[in-house]
């Protein structure tokens, strides 16, 4: 009884991060999706991708193991345990390519600001919806002339 | 949490503000993981050139944001669910810090066992990234290129149209 008590505690907290990480990402998805400013979704964004690294990072954590940069004499210690550096890795890359990503989406604000004179989304799109219709008026007047 | 923080605020130089933070303060999470260069990275590039490019966009529009006009039901919602099916996905997942999960006893050892012998740099991040997956870091800049050249394409035209418009009045 005590034992599985135990254990499942260590279940809870060794999952514990998992689902921290989870909560961040989903405050980020909620930005994205129910935010109608489109600087504002970029940093929703912004959040979700960071979750999603720090889940990676924690996934390479090994309990006792220290960052894995050798001693610059280059005498390895054996008994050393050093953390999964092929996340690391990864996650440098996904930094990288994440404020690529963030930089175009905020340039493609400021054409959309530019064009529209409006970042929020609903706007937009009723700018949109007015443009359409026009052309869907002349349209229908050219074709009624040809008729 | 920041991140909470940034769902409420209506000012956009607050939010820019606020992930600025946040970006920092998760480096200094990843610090504590033993992700140190991932950290750096982090702090350098989250917390610095995003949090400038954020504030030069915010120059170019509007700094409010207008409350939104539908309800936040419908994405509440829709993120609850996603987020219980991850939580129901990590069940199966090893625990935190388990020296036998399979992500550490795949091809980590192997890359923490052979980079002294083979590149004979300390840091086996570095070794990783320069060496052993030196294709994904040409991929990246790669992207990082084409994501500049779209960059400018789009800036660049800018400012040819407003002294246009200038010439025009």
């Amino acid at each position: 009884m005590v034992e599985e008590a135990v254990r499942d505690w260590e279940f809870f907290l060794g999952h514990m991060n998992y689902w921290l990480f989870i909560v961040l990402m989903m405050t980020g998805f909620y930005i994205v999706v129910a935010k109608g400013n489109l600087v504002k979704k970029i940093v929703g964004l912004n959040i979700f991708q960071t979750s999603v690294f720090m889940f990676y990072i924690s996934i390479g954590k090994v309990e006792g193991g220290t960052a894995p940069i050798f001693p610059v004499d280059m005498n390895i210690d054996p008994a050393v345990v050093y953390s999964n550096p092929l996340p690391h890795v990864l996650i440098l890359t996904a930094i990288v390519v994440g404020v690529a990503t963030t930089s175009l989406g905020l340039a493609l604000i400021v054409r959309i600001r530019e064009e529209y004179g409006s970042i929020e989304e609903d706007e937009i799109l009723k700018i949109e919806k007015e443009i359409a219709l026009q052309e869907i008026r002349l349209h229908s007047e050219v074709m009624g002339e040809r008729g | 949490m920041t991140a909470f923080a940034v769902v409420r605020t209506q000012s956009l130089f607050a939010t820019a503000m606020l992930s600025g933070v946040f970006s920092l303060l998760s480096a200094l999470l990843l610090v504590t993981l033993d992700a140190v260069d991932v950290a750096f990275t982090e702090a350098a590039v989250g917390a610095g050139i995003s949090t400038v490019l954020m504030l030069g966009t915010l120059a170019l529009t509007s700094r409010f944001e207008r409350p939104p006009s539908h309800s936040p039901v419908i994405p509440l919602f829709v993120v609850l669910v996603t987020g219980a099916a991850l939580v129901y996905g990590t069940l199966d997942m090893p625990n935190f810090g388990d020296p036998n999960a399979p992500a550490q006893t795949h091809v980590a050892p192997d890359y923490i066992g052979r980079s002294p012998h083979e590149i004979d740099v300390p840091n086996i991040v570095t070794a990783i990234l320069a060496s052993y997956r030196g294709f994904d870091t040409l991929g990246e800049t790669a992207v990082v290129f084409t994501a500049g050249v779209g960059v400018l394409l789009l800036i660049s035209g800018l400012r040819r149209r407003r002294r246009k418009e200038k010439e025009d009045v």
